[in-house]
């Protein structure tokens, strides 16, 4: 491997009472590319990511980041290390306007008071680095957007505060033909300027249009981790629904 | 590498050309634009649901309107400077509850409270013979303990707050039997509290406070610009400034000379703002600048309009629900402060039947009960409402009855209002 992975789990355990539902599960994620997280229903795709937002601590395993073994316990501490994550049922709020909802928990202050005016321009420079051509105002209350403009507003939230690792659960779930493809392009974008991207996604048309590795989660357990290259769709599905079994080198 | 990755090659395409330009081009602030382009964008808003205080405030013009029509006496002076004193106790109260029904959340307790804490203070001044302001600070402490009680119940236990405050609604009635003792009634004593509703400001005072909101106002305006402008992104149009100066300046200045004329009975005259007055909008200016510009402020919105969303973005959540239920159990004890001073008096029913009217002067004035819509001049405006109703059907010597009826279906009216505006803010989505 030539470049060293930012994000590397080890033997990651999580249970729900006595539903174990992450059985040591081992996952790398190198800046600059794209690792896409796939797996069936239930698989732990969604557990994985919340123990590494600190959402949902792990029960046991190694987290390193960049080298250094750390502890995720609150969303605080793993937005400090500059991981974010945008959640599946999207966080947003909706009574909030665009700007508002980006810099939710981590409002730019001078003089202990809101600096409206850095925060909007701030917004507005993150949602044009990113291309972004379907919001009209970045203060629109986020109530008054598509689907596509919420996943929009969700990533460049965390993309705001130069994020070295973006986790993107299942971001196109819900999207249109040309919505899928912005986020698609957003998320290659992401990956361009030196973010490492974890993408969870059952789309394995956009999986491989877009990931440079592809980990395969199978009942709580990491059965495949490989370079998109190197395999392709009908081994990718058997390893997700278990009629296949990966006995090559873990990229 | 990857099939269809977006092209990493430098030179850009024409469509990326188009695009960019575009972006810079489309991406607005809602910022700009002539005082037109600023009114049909809020007209807009409007349309989408967004209608603030607005039927509030035609309800209350209707509803002045009709008053006088029906009463000689109801554009008075006099009747004016008692509407306010009126209306005083529920404002209070109403924005008390704003930090609470904010989150989506309740306190039922708010008005027991209010009278609870009176009870206390009366006690203390009267038959313990405290200083008045000891006794003031400890009805005040009293109710920050309070909301610390609902709030750790609510927001540490997880027990809606529906229940905990319905608990506290029945049970600090009982407190206040106990304290006061069943029938028994304590006068309040102490001058200064009495004069918060009885006593006027001099005239020239009034001319002077409304000199200071205008200044005040006008000042955060150029601050706010002089700091968007430095930050680098467009203002709105200053007109809009002016137009909001001179919206108070006429609503203001109608006010206060209205309140400045004499509108004694006797021969000795009366005149000027009452002193409530000031004490209220020096609180609502407080709160909403809390609520508008600090994290606290821009928490409390966040939790109520998506608790998970804030707890992910790193809010303290617990924390930001405990302190909501502390502030609005604290300006609950203002409210009962407000209250003895126009009763002149507390018995053991105090702020027994006041709660709902606060909640009813929150939700009128287009605070959303589902949480995360509304401010705290919207609960003000709503209370005006309420009290225009109580006064103005007081005037027609209407049984008492009516006035429920007509304050229930009002809010009611104002409920639909909140419903259906909430359908339209979210589109044909089916998200909240
Ligand atoms: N808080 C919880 N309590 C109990 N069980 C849970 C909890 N969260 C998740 N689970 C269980 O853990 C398993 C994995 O869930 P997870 O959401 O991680 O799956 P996923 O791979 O993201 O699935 P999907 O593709 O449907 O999003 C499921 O069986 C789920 O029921
Ligand atoms: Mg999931």
């Amino acid at each position: 491997m030539a470049e060293a992975p930012i994000i590397e789990l080890t033997n990651i355990v999580k249970s729900f009472g006595p539903v174990s539902v992450l059985k040591g599960v081992n996952l790398r994620a190198y800046p600059g590319k794209v690792t896409a997280l796939v797996g069936d229903n239930g698989a732990g795709k969604s557990t994985l990511i919340k123990g590494l937002a600190g959402v949902q601590p792990y029960d046991s395993g190694e987290v390193r980041f960049a080298g250094e073994a750390v502890h995720l316990h609150s969303p605080r501490e793993a937005s400090r290390l500059g991981i974010e994550v945008v959640y599946q049922d999207l966080a947003l709020c909706d009574n909030l306007d665009i700007v508002q909802n980006m810099f939710l928990g981590r409002e730019e202050l001078g003089f202990g008071t809101f600096d409206e005016g850095l925060m909007e321009r701030e917004a507005a420079e993150t949602l044009r680095q990113l291309s972004v051509r379907t919001v009209s105002s970045v203060r629109q209350k986020v109530s008054s957007l598509s689907g596509g403009q919420r996943q929009t507003v969700a990533i460049a939230r965390s993309v705001l505060k130069k994020a070295k690792v973006v986790v993107l659960d299942e971001p196109t779930a819900a999207l249109g033909v040309a919505q899928t493809e912005q986020v698609l392009e957003l998320v290659g974008r992401l990956a361009e300027q030196g973010v490492a991207v974890i993408l969870i996604s059952h789309n394995l048309a956009d999986v491989f249009a877009v990931a440079d590795y592809i980990s395969v989660l199978y009942l709580g357990q990491m059965v495949a981790s490989v370079k998109a290259e190197d395999t392709n769709r009908d081994d990718i599905v058997g390893y997700i629904t278990g009629s296949k079994t990966y006995n090559g080198v873990q990229a | 590498m990857t099939i269809g990755a977006p092209s990493q090659a430098p030179d850009p395409t024409p469509t990326d050309v188009l695009a960019t330009r575009s972006t810079a081009e489309l991406i607005g602030s809602g910022q700009e634009g002539t005082v037109m382009d600023q009114a049909r964008a809020y007209l807009q808003r409007v349309r989408h649901g967004e209608m603030g205080a607005l039927p509030a405030i035609g309800g209350f013009v209707v509803l002045s309107i009709m008053f006088a029509i029906l009463s000689p006496f109801f554009l008075t002076e006099r009747n004016f400077a008692n509407l306010l004193t009126q209306a005083a106790t529920l404002v209070m109260l109403g924005m008390a509850l704003v930090f609470v029904i904010l989150l989506g959340e309740i306190d039922l307790s708010a008005g027991v409270t209010s009278g609870l804490t009176m009870c206390i203070f009366v006690v203390l001044v009267n038959v313990n013979g405290f200083n008045w302001m000891l006794a003031l600070l400890i009805a005040l402490l009293t109710g920050v303990a309070i909301g610390t009680f609902i709030g750790f119940f609510v927001a540490r236990v997880g027990i809606p707050s529906f229940v905990v405050t319905l608990g506290l609604f029945l049970g600090f009635q009982g407190l206040e039997l106990i304290i006061i003792g069943s029938g028994g009634l304590y006068r309040v004593q102490t001058p200064e509290i009495l004069s918060i509703m009885n006593a006027n400001m001099p005239v020239w005072a009034g001319w002077a406070m409304l000199a200071v909101i205008l200044a005040v106002s006008l000042g955060t305006s150029l601050w706010d610009r002089a700091r968007r402008t430095r930050a680098g992104v467009p203002n709105r149009t200053i007109a809009l400034v002016w137009i909001k100066l001179g919206v108070i300046l006429v609503i203001g200045g109608v006010v206060v000379a209205l309140l400045s004329n004499d509108r004694g009975t006797g021969f000795k005259p009366v005149s000027g703002v009452p002193i409530v007055v000031p004490i209220t909008l020096a609180i609502l200016w407080a709160g909403t600048f809390v609520l508008d510009r600090t994290k606290f402020g821009r928490y409390i919105y966040a939790v109520g309009g998506n608790a998970e969303a804030a707890r992910r973005a790193g809010v303290k959540v617990v924390l930001i629900r405990w302190t909501a239920f502390i502030v609005c159990s604290t300006l609950a004890v203002i409210s009962g402060l407000f209250s003895i001073s126009k009763v002149g008096s507390v018995d053991a029913a105090a702020g027994r039947d006041i709660v709902l009217s606060g909640v009813a002067a929150a939700v009128v004035g287009g605070v959303s009960l589902f949480g995360g819509r509304g401010r705290l001049l919207h609960a003000a405006i709503g209370a005006l409402v309420i009290a225009v109703i109580t006064n103005g059907l007081g005037l027609l010597n209407l049984p008492a009855g009516v006035n429920y009826v007509v304050t229930g279906a009002v809010l009611i009216l104002a409920a639909t209002v909140d419903a259906v505006s909430r359908v339209r803010a979210g589109g044909s989505l089916t998200r909240r």
